[in-house]
């Protein structure tokens, strides 16, 4: 008998209690961002899709078309093209495609490269309509970029 | 113009009253829609809706115009009348006990002798809505859940009933005008807390709102006893909820928290109804908060609760009102 | 979801189909019926399977990265370190001592994350809306962190053979700090909505009652095995990486209900925090990662390596066969042998009961399914 009304009202206990939280988070500060009309900064490290580095001395690539990256990937999405123009003493990069549809954003390719020619982009807002759209022309990005 | 002169004047007062009322409730689902979201948005710490109107106050008015806009869908093999009946249903009779609330000291569209027997008789016609929808749906999930539903509504209104009636037994009187009088020098929470706990609990539970909504959408196997309906018919059922919380809180106020009683107004007669509304809102918005906060509970728990926690307590204190009446 | 076929008398089949928002992924269960009574619930697996292991085994080694966060994405770190440990193991490489702590103080760090989400999911299918939100609220605050050294919110590929991949600056420190101290402030705010709340306990107290004996034939660990009273943690029985230097208990619950399940996991939360603790009070200087050979070759012979993921003992095996290749890769995954006595515990039991067990025993169907 002593256990029924104990019972009553503890659990009558709790359920006020489990109000009065509710009740308090009813008037604290949102903890959520009103995105795309606010926008957060992400952190410098955020791993994007890889893009080429620019070296800001030669204001070209620093990558050899050793081919590192594309042998090291796990998801087989580099294609990396060098040609030995004329005139020149080494390879010059002709083509370099990601294909980010296939790309687990693990890090091997940016580890691997002998001339740390590779790097994490920023970019995370990214959506299109078609899978073409995700065929990145990496050495294009790069001339666009070039000073 | 001879025939509007000849109708005599308490029907055509009943009629405007009664068309007040409707679309009175109309706009508190949308407020109280509006409301609910808001209010949940922020115990959850987020803003819930922002994007229509100034923090999304047209929300409700464009759900509306979407779900008019929607076709009616009929399921193949339902039986067509009950299909169509039961949003009806489930709208109707819970505007019925809303005509006999002294909304405050001159307005109320009718005053029965028996007025709280006509509120409980009309809070058991709700049953059959979902019933019929369960029924008509030709689903066996939905009639699942209709089951469960009705057996939850029929445990609820015993102590329903046990508790309005401790407090006709003080007054001695079924009509809510008197009730409302009565308590001119002291509610009636104070007199019989018991009761009214019991009573917003078990009103609760009869509305199909958390913690007890299982029949509702939320439920683990099945959608519920609305899965087959769609656009209007499904709205019918949402309002229909609504009103129904409305007229719970609004019998509780009547009955316990003193009706139009407040401090002075001028036209205090008609300026009555602003406490009402005070009072009547305080109460939904503890019912709203109770849906955000706590988990459902389980169907036969549900019903152990009622019959082994509810009923005894409300027959003691039924008991305890008549000896202390007599005395 | 199918139609249900009405068999004799009252029962029929329902199938708790492969979309559900109570199972935790694409997990079939074919209930057989009677009223609301489940009399006999089989699961059937299969729906996300992915092939990790033949991935694992049709190319190099340093190429299963990817697949080992993908496997359970809500606590990859665990899966992380495990596969990095086993090649090690294989191979003979040092790790230095700050990437060990570091892999320490990310790994517990996923495993507050993880149980933080389980905990919203759990009160979600119990029907209360709002704790889901609360735990996801603490739950950012981790993922920013962790974004901010490892690069992913949710996959993350950050250890390497070796070490890591990258150092952890001042600037992690101060946050994980900061959030160790929130964490503990919250834990009021889910004592006082959840578990001391009346209907939650009606909900979970005697309910999938799993004796010691029975979690012993199905081979469950984790948590499961913890709450039924049997305390085993493979930090504490088999230790790897720094774990002995650390002081931390393992928290043990009495009947084996969903209530000591649940316990048993918020009282885990509090450990690791204290664990987090200690390591970063301990965090000694020095490189994060050693030379390793970029090809690594793999003697003939075989490895094995266990480590404790949130849900229990995850153990890489593995079978080399002198190439880069392994011969053979395979993963046990805890969530597999926690389902496998669903048959058993669901005889005769409500529905209602059935997902409260389910919920209980923290499943993430993808990497039952691998």
């Amino acid at each position: 008998m002593k256990q029924y009304f104990s019972e009553l009202y503890i659990g009558g206990m709790s359920l006020v209690e489990g109000l009065g939280v509710t009740m308090k988070a009813l008037f604290q500060p949102i903890v959520t961002v009103q995105y795309p009309r606010e926008e957060i900064d992400i952190t410098p490290n955020y791993r994007g899709h890889i893009d080429l580095v620019l070296d800001p001395e030669k204001n070209t690539y620093l990558c050899i078309s050793c081919g590192m990256c594309e042998k090291s990937c796990p998801s087989d999405c580099i294609k990396v093209k060098g040609e030995k123009m004329e005139g020149e003493k080494k390879k010059s990069l002709v083509l370099f495609e990601l294909d980010f549809t296939k790309c687990s954003l693990c890090g091997t390719c940016v580890e691997v490269c002998p001339k740390s020619a590779l790097e994490y982009s920023q970019e995370y807002n990214l959506a299109a309509f078609t899978k073409e759209a995700f065929h990145f022309d990496i050495l294009k990005r790069l001339e666009e970029r070039k000073i | 113009m001879e025939t509007i002169s000849t109708l005599p004047p308490e029907l055509i007062r009943m009629v405007i009253a009664v068309v007040i009322i409707i679309s009175f409730l109309f706009l508190n689902a949308i407020m109280m829609g509006y409301a609910e979201r808001k209010i949940a948005g922020h115990v959850q710490r987020r803003p819930g809706p922002m994007e229509v109107g100034s923090h999304g106050i047209l929300q409700m008015v464009v759900d509306g115009v979407k779900l008019v806009g929607k076709e009616l869908l009929i399921p193949f093999n339902v039986d067509r009348t009950l299909f169509r009946v039961a949003p009806l249903l489930s709208f109707t009779p819970v505007i019925l006990p809303l005509l006999v609330i002294p909304f405050s000291e001159k307005l109320q569209a009718r005053d029965l002798n028996l007025g709280l027997i006509f509120i409980v008789t009309m809070g058991s016609v709700n049953v059959m809505a979902l019933l019929v929808g369960g029924w008509g749906s030709n689903n066996k999930y939905s009639m699942f859940g209709a089951m469960r539903a009705v057996a939850q509504s029929i445990a609820y209104e015993i102590p329903i009933l046990l508790s309005l009636l401790a407090v006709a037994l003080m007054c001695n009187t079924f009509s809510l005008k008197e009730i409302v009088g009565a308590q001119q020098n002291i509610w009636f929470v104070f007199l019989q807390p018991v009761a009214f706990i019991i009573y917003v609990v078990a009103g609760l539970a009869e509305t199909n709102r958390a913690p007890f909504d299982l029949p509702e959408a939320e439920s683990e196997l099945t959608a519920g006893f609305h899965t087959e309906y769609s656009g209007m018919g499904f709205s019918l059922f949402f309002i229909g909820e609504y009103t129904n919380m409305f007229t719970v809180a609004s019998v509780a106020t009547v009955l316990f928290l003193g009706g139009w009683h407040g401090p002075h107004l001028p036209y205090g007669e008609y300026l009555g109804v602003v406490w009402f509304f005070l009072k009547v809102y305080f109460l939904l918005f503890l019912m709203i908060m109770v849906r955000w906060t706590y988990p459902r509970v389980r169907f036969d728990q549900l019903l152990n609760f009622a019959w082994k926690y509810l009923v005894p307590f409300s027959l003691v204190n039924l008991l305890i009102t008549a000896v202390v009446v007599k005395l | 979801m199918l139609e249900p076929e009405i068999k004799e008398h009252n029962r029929f089949f329902l199938n708790m189909g492969p979309q559900h928002p109570s199972t935790h992924g694409v997990l079939l269960i074919v209930l057989e019926m009677e009223g609301e009574y489940v009399l006999d619930p089989q699961p059937v697996l299969g729906f996300i399977h992915r092939m990790h292991e033949k991935m694992g085994e049709s190319r190099p080694c340093s190429s299963f990265m990817p697949n080992t966060a993908r496997m359970d994405y809500v606590c990859a770190l665990p899966y992380n370190h495990g596969y990095v440990s086993l090649i090690e193991r294989k191979a003979g490489i040092e790790v230095p001592k700050r990437a060990e702590y570091i892999r320490v103080i990310t790994s517990e760090l996923n495993r507050v994350a993880s149980h933080l989400l389980w905990l919203g999911a759990y009160l979600l299918d119990l029907g209360a809306f709002t704790p889901i939100l609360y735990t996801f609220d603490d739950r950012e605050h981790i993922l920013d962190i962790l974004e901010s050294i490892t690069g992913s919110r949710l996959t993350y590929c950050y250890y390497r053979f070796g070490g890591v991949c990258q150092d952890i600056d001042d600037k992690f420190i101060e946050a994980t700090r900061a959030f160790v101290k929130r964490m503990r402030k919250r834990y009021a705010i889910y004592e006082k909505l959840v578990t001391k709340n009346i209907i939650f306990i009606k909900r979970t107290e005697n309910i999938g009652i799993v004796s010691p004996d029975m979690a012993l034939r199905y081979g469950m660990t984790g948590p499961n095995l913890r709450g039924s009273g049997i305390a085993y943690d493979v930090r504490k029985n088999e230790p790897y990486s720094v774990y002995p230097e650390f002081e931390f208990e393992i928290p043990v619950g009495e009947q084996g209900d969903c209530l000591d399940r649940y316990m048993v996991r918020i009282r885990e939360i509090e450990q690791s925090l204290r664990i987090i603790e200690q390591a970063l009070d301990r965090l000694p200087d020095g490189p994060v990662r050693s030379k390793v050979p970029k090809n690594i070759k793999l003697t003939p012979g075989d490895c094995n390596f266990a480590v404790e993921a949130a849900r229990g003992e995850l153990s890489y095996y593995l079978l080399g066969d002198g190439t880069s290749t392994p011969y053979r890769l395979k993963v046990r995954v805890p969530s597999y042998s926690n389902l496998s006595c669903l048959p058993e515990l669901g005889r005769g039991i409500l529905l209602p009961d059935l997902v409260s067990i389910l919920g209980s025993f923290d499943l993430v169907i993808p990497e039952i399914d691998r």
